[in-house]
C-alpha cells in the first residue's frame, strides 16, 4: 500500500488545502472513482447521444412531438406536480411530528417511512392496485364517494405519492431537529400566535429543505416507471407517462425514437439534478456561515 | 407551567391533532400497505403459499435475483468506498462535479438506464456489434441484468459515507499517518470501525435495490422464465397471467427483505446515536 501512499501525495499536495495532504490513497481511490464514473455512468450516456445525434432533426423532432408522446408529457408533469405537493404537505407533517414530539409507536413510523426506498418498485405497484381496484380495500369505499383511482391518471399521482414521500421527511427532519429553540420561545413568551411563529420565524429556515425535498420527490417521480404501469391503465392520450412510452417504443425494436423520447426526459431529470445540487450548495453555505 | 420554554404547537390539541392526521397517513399509505401483500399472499392458505414459492420458477428466480445481488453487491461497495475516500479526504478540481455526477442514477428513470446499456451493448450498438462479432452477447442475458443494476445502485454506499465522513474529518487518520501506519492499516484501523454501520446501511440498501430493480432490468432482460427471469419481473408476469395469489407470494418474499432493510436501518441508528466508547488510536500504535 506504501507505494499507492507515495503516488498519492504529489497531487494531494498541489490542490489540497491545509492539514488534508498527510493522508495516503489518493491516487488509488480517485482513480477507482473514475474509472467506474466512466464505465458505468459516462460511457452507456455517451451511447445515447450517439443514437440521437443519427437522427436528422425532422426527425427528432418529429419523434418528440408526436400527439401521444406529448400527452403523455403533460400527464406526467401534472401527476408528478400533484405527487409532490401532497408529500411536500404531508412529508413536512410526518417530520414535524417525528422530530417534535414524543407518542408510543414513534420509532416504527419512523422506520415505515423509509419503506417506499425499500420496497420494490413492481411490488408496490400489485400493492397499489389491489388496494384502489373496484373491490380493493380503499377502491370500494372511494367507489360510492364515486372517486375512482385504478386505471386513471390519479392512480398515477397516488404511485407517484408513494414512491417518492421519503425524499421530503428525510430532507427536512435533520433541519427541523437543527432548529434553535431560542428565537421560537422568544417570540411566543412575547405573545405572538403560533402560527404567526411558524411563518415568521420557523419557517423561513425550514423552506430550503421543504424545496429541495420537493424537488427530489418531483424528480423521482417525472421517472418513475414500475409502480405506476400497474395501477395506471395504460390508456394512451390519457394514462400513459413518457417512461411508458420509451418502454412502447423500445418493445417496438423504434430504438432511435425511444432514444428522442428518452432524451428529453434525460435532459429535464439532469437539469433538475443540477439545480437541486447547487441549490442545495449555496443553502448549505449559507447555513455555515462560510 | 413553565411558559417561557413553551414551543410551537405544545398545546396538547394542536399536537393531538397534528399526531391523528400523521399517523393515519402513515397508516393508510405505509403500514397497510404491507399488511394487504401478507394477506394477500396466504389469502388461499399456507401449503398454497409454499407452491407458490417452491414453483420452478418461482425458485430460478430467486436464484437469479440473489446471484445478481451477490455480483453487485461487493462492486458498489468497493467502488463506493473509494469515492467517499476521495472526495471526503483531499480536494481536488472536478470534486463536486464527481459527487453530482454520483447521483445521476437517482435522476435518470430506470427504463432509461436500460435503454442506455441496450443502446451501447445492444446487437446493433456500437460496443454490442463489436461483441457479437466475439460471439459475447450481455445484453438480454444475466450479465446485462448485473450492469444495468450495478448502474441503479451505484449511489447507496457513496450516499451514506460521504454526509458521516466528512462530518468526522481526517484528524484521527492523520494521527495514524504521523505514527507511521500504511494506508491499508489506517483504513482498517481507523476508517473503518468508525464508518462500520454506515456501510452496513449502505450495503443493505444497495442490496434492497439491487434485489427489487424493476424497470431497468425488464428492459435488457428479455423476460424468458426460467432463464432471465429476476424475482420482480416473475411478479409482474403471474400478475399479468392473473395469477395474483401467485405474484403477492413472490412480492411477500421481495417486501420481507424490505422489512428487513428498515429494521437494520433502526439497529445502525440507535448504535450510531451511542456515545462512541472505542480508543483507536490505541489500537494503531
Amino acid at each position: 500500500m506504501s507505494a499507492s501512499a507515495n503516488s498519492g501525495v504529489a497531487p494531494v499536495r498541489r490542490f489540497s488545502g491545509r492539514s488534508k495532504r498527510v493522508l495516503p490513497g489518493f491516487g488509488l481511490s480517485l482513480g477507482i472513482s473514475l474509472f467506474f464514473v466512466s464505465l458505468v455512468l459516462l460511457l452507456p450516456l455517451s451511447g445515447l447521444v450517439v443514437e440521437t445525434s443519427g437522427m436528422s432533426w425532422d426527425q427528432f423532432w418529429f419523434t418528440i412531438t408526436d400527439p401521444r408522446v406529448v400527452e403523455s408529457y403533460k400527464v406526467t408533469l401534472w401527476t408528478a406536480f400533484a405527487a409532490s405537493v401532497f408529500n411536500g404537505f404531508f412529508g413536512l407533517l410526518l417530520a414535524w411530528i417525528l422530530v417534535r414530539y414524543e407518542f408510543p409507536g414513534k420509532r416504527i413510523v419512523d422506520a415505515f417511512v423509509d419503506l417506499p426506498f425499500a420496497l420494490p418498485t413492481a411490488v408496490a405497484g400489485i400493492t397499489l392496485a389491489t388496494l384502489f381496484a373496484q373491490n380493493g380495500w380503499y377502491g370500494q369505499w372511494l367507489a360510492k364517494l364515486g372517486i375512482e383511482v385504478a386505471f386513471t391518471p390519479l392512480g398515477i399521482v397516488v404511485a407517484m405519492a408513494f414512491t417518492s414521500i421519503p425524499f421530503v421527511v428525510r430532507t427536512v427532519q435533520p433541519v427541523l431537529e437543527e432548529l434553535s429553540p431560542a428565537d421560537e420561545e422568544a417570540a411566543v413568551s412575547l405573545g405572538a400566535s403560533d402560527g404567526r411563529v411558524f411563518r415568521k420565524v420557523i419557517f423561513p429556515s425550514l423552506w430550503p429543505a421543504l424545496v429541495t425535498g420537493v424537488a427530489l420527490s418531483f424528480t423521482r417521480s417525472l421517472g418513475e416507471f414500475g409502480a405506476i404501469i400497474f395501477i395506471a391503465g395504460n390508456t394512451p392520450y390519457v394514462s400513459e407517462v413518457t417512461s411508458l412510452m420509451v418502454f412502447i417504443r423500445l418493445q417496438e425494436y423504434d430504438y432511435a425514437a425511444a432514444s428522442a423520447i428518452a432524451s428529453v426526459v434525460l435532459l429535464a431529470s439532469l437539469v433538475l439534478l443540477f439545480a437541486i445540487n447547487l441549490w442545495q450548495g449555496r443553502y448549505l453555505r449559507r447555513l455555515e456561515g462560510r | 407551567m413553565d411558559t417561557g420554554h413553551r414551543r410551537v404547537g405544545d398545546q396538547p390539541w394542536v399536537r393531538r391533532t397534528l399526531i391523528g392526521i400523521a399517523l393515519l397517513v402513515a397508516l393508510f399509505m405505509l403500514v397497510i400497505p404491507v399488511v394487504v401483500i401478507f394477506a394477500e399472499a396466504f389469502s388461499a392458505g399456507w401449503s398454497t403459499f409454499a407452491g407458490n414459492v417452491t414453483d420452478e420458477y418461482t425458485v430460478h428466480a430467486i436464484g437469479l435475483t440473489l446471484f445478481v445481488a451477490a455480483l453487485t453487491v461487493p462492486l458498489n461497495l468497493v467502488f463506493g468506498t473509494a469515492l467517499a475516500w476521495s472526495v471526503t479526504r483531499f480536494r481536488f478540481p472536478g470534486r463536486k462535479l464527481l459527487i453530482t455526477l454520483i447521483d445521476i442514477p437517482f435522476a435518470v428513470s430506470p427504463v432509461i438506464a436500460g435503454l442506455l446499456y441496450l443502446l451501447l451493448y445492444g446487437r446493433n450498438g456500437w460496443l454490442g456489434g463489436w461483441l457479437a462479432s466475439h460471439d459475447v452477447q450481455l445484453m438480454f442475458s444475466w450479465p446485462g441484468i448485473v450492469m444495468v443494476t450495478v448502474f441503479v445502485t451505484c449511489p447507496f454506499v457513496a450516499r451514506e459515507l460521504i454526509p458521516l465522513m466528512q462530518q468526522q474529518g481526517s484528524e484521527e487518520e492523520e494521527a495514524g499517518v504521523v505514527l507511521g501506519a500504511s494506508g491499508w492499516r489506517i483504513f482498517r484501523k481507523i476508517t473503518l470501525p468508525n464508518i462500520k454501520w454506515a456501510l452496513i446501511y449502505g450495503v443493505v440498501l444497495t442490496n434492497a435495490r439491487a434485489v427489487g430493480e424493476f424497470g431497468a432490468v425488464s428492459v435488457v432482460s428479455g423476460n424468458v422464465r426460467g432463464e432471465t427471469n429476476t424475482l420482480p419481473l416473475h411478479v409482474e408476469l403471474l400478475y399479468q397471467d392473473y395469477n395474483v395469489v401467485g405474484a403477492f407470494a413472490s412480492a411477500s418474499l421481495l417486501a420481507a427483505i424490505a422489512m428487513l432493510t428498515l429494521v437494520v436501518k433502526a439497529f445502525v441508528e440507535w448504535r450510531q446515536s451511542r456515545p462512541i466508547v472505542s480508543t483507536p488510536e490505541k489500537e494503531v500504535s
